[in-house]
């Protein structure tokens, strides 16, 4: 990976980083008014990671976001999304029922904003964790990725 | 009933266009015997599937599509190709009359069962006018959120998109299980600091690790 | 006749490619390969709901204009709004009178479930490719008819073990 003919691809990959992890949260917290949400959003970051992995090597990639990250990660989304019903229910109402989550009557819907940008960035943590977990496990079982693979 | 004919001329040449080039990327696919163009075409026909779900409204899913088919499945087939091998043995001419038969007769059978199908487009369709229809209704009185695919999606089908989101995390738990968390990696760079010895040694106690499990 | 062939070509062409699909998927051997081909047959299948759900003049199912009227402040200016106000009574788990839309959709309905299938076939293809890395490191092949090869010689040489052993015993 030190071979000086990748230094144009490094360079203008560590330029799009920033920019690709940005329009990941846009997709995110626009998904309410265009297309997007949590699981777009969750991917994208999870191919942010996979890029910096190609251009600064796997290890470098598992430095910078641990595989005991991600996989926490997958489980802390899923968790978010469940806790999200039970604060429902503790409410008063049914599991995952937004409405209930301020005792709101129909028509406010501060309930349903709060509910499903927070079960979306559930859905966000467990998608990019889970894909990220999945990326390491192929990558990782490769030692290193050589050119002549590419 | 004139679904498609009404409407824009030019939207119809597109759909014409991106099924053609569907076709002929699926073909060079059942044709091709290099894993890696394979697995290259494979991230194109998703590629142009997202284009073509734009042309049918679906814009959510076109994003999902253009992420998902074409950024990370086709990471994840390179990754399992380097694992595997490149090439795919050549069939035996004889065999791929059987698959032929089959999938022919198949064809045949569901084209004849779309003749019923509504037409393309057809507002009054059954699809068209029932709770999906009830969804745009009632969809701004009750949550007030402009994009209908992430309301449906976060509030009316929450529980289905809490089964999907457990899917996925299985499935990275299972991968991670089936194949480890990257510790041979990992192992790589450590190496390289200094801490362990020489890498033939030490790929080859690995090996001789694998042979003793397995 | 050819408006009938029109307003179904959609259809048929998304049925070329899913057995275009199954075709990869029966006749390769190699499990890569076979693989592509499920996930094209599912792509096709996505293509086929979300085709099903387009309505001619329709757009994204976004609301624009007048059927997502801002409601500055209080709720009261809203018709469809001081509807339900008015006539959900308990506040809790009703859903709303429908309204009539101004503006033409596409239905809603196949995009929300084909959106979370293309998110769950990624991740059950990957459990597929772990497999298949796995079937790779145990028989040094991913080619189907090697494997049940391997498997069959295998298999005679434990019922070959198996007969000997017994042998032994009964002498």
């Amino acid at each position: 990976m030190n071979s000086d003919h990748h230094v144009i691809l490094r360079v203008v990959s560590k330029m799009l980083l920033p920019i690709i992890v940005m329009f990941a949260f846009y997709t995110q917290f626009h998904g309410d008014f265009g297309p997007g949400g949590g699981f777009q959003a969750g991917i994208i970051i999870a191919v942010g990671v996979i890029l910096y992995a190609l251009i600064a090597g796997v290890p470098a990639a598992m430095r910078a976001v641990p595989p005991a990250f991600t996989r926490s990660l997958a489980a802390i989304g899923v968790m978010v999304y469940a806790g999200v019903g039970y604060w429902a229910m503790l409410k008063g109402g049914n599991y995952l029922e937004y409405q209930a989550l301020f005792n709101e009557p129909p028509g406010e819907h501060h309930g349903q904003h709060i509910g499903i940008m927070v079960i979306e960035l559930g859905v966000l943590f467990g998608v990019s964790g889970a894909m990220l977990t999945i990326f390491y496990a192929f990558a990782g079982r490769v030692a290193e990725i050589r050119d002549k693979d590419w | 009933m004139t679904g498609v004919l009404e409407g824009d001329i030019g939207i119809a040449l597109v759909n014409i266009l991106l099924l053609t080039v569907l076709f002929v990327v699926a073909i060079a696919i059942a044709r091709l015997r290099n894993l890696f163009a394979i697995v290259m075409l494979s991230g194109i026909y998703s590629l142009v599937s997202a284009t073509w779900y734009v042309v049918v409204d679906a814009v959510d899913v076109a994003f999902t599509e253009a992420a998902v088919g074409a950024g990370m499945s086709t990471v994840v087939l390179l990754g399992a190709m380097l694992l595997t091998s490149r090439t795919a043995k050549p069939d035996k001419k004889f065999a791929r009359l059987g698959p032929l038969l089959v999938v022919i007769a198949t064809g045949v059978m569901l084209i004849y069962a779309s003749v019923d199908l509504p037409a393309l487009g057809d507002p009054n369709s059954p699809v068209n006018q029932g709770v999906g229809l009830t969804y745009m209704q009632i969809n701004w009185a009750d949550t007030g959120i402009p994009n209908v695919v992430t309301s449906v999606l976060g509030s009316y089908r929450g529980f289905d998109t809490l089964g999907e989101t457990t899917v996925v995390f299985l499935a990275g738990l299972a991968v991670a299980l089936l194949l480890g968390f990257g510790e041979r990696s990992l192992a790589e760079s450590i190496r390289r600091e200094g801490n362990l010895p020489d890498r033939n040694a030490a790929s080859g106690a690995e090996a001789g690790k694998e042979e003793d499990a397995s | 006749m050819l408006e009938f062939i029109l307003e179904r070509a959609n259809y048929w062409a998304i049925i070329g490619l899913m057995m275009i699909g199954l075709y990869i998927t029966f006749a390769s051997g190699n499990l890569i390969k076979r693989l592509v081909g499920l996930s094209l047959f599912q792509t096709s299948v996505c293509l086929f709901y979300v085709t099903l759900g387009k309505v001619a003049g329709g757009t994204a199912p976004i609301l624009y204009g007048e059927d997502a009227v801002e409601h500055g402040g209080g709720h009261g200016a809203d018709a469809a709004h001081h509807a339900t106000g008015v006539t959900g009574g308990h506040a809790l788990g009703n859903a709303s009178a429908p309204v009539e839309l101004v503006h033409t959709y596409s239905n809603v309905l196949p995009h929300v479930l084909m959106l979370t299938a293309i998110v769950v076939g990624v991740a059950t293809l990957s459990v597929g490719l772990a497999l298949i890395v796995r079937i790779r490191e145990a028989y040094g092949s991913i080619e189907s008819d090697e494997v049940r090869e391997i498997d069959l010689e295998m298999a005679l040489a434990q019922e070959a073990e198996i007969d000997q052993w017994l042998n032994e015993a009964g002498a």
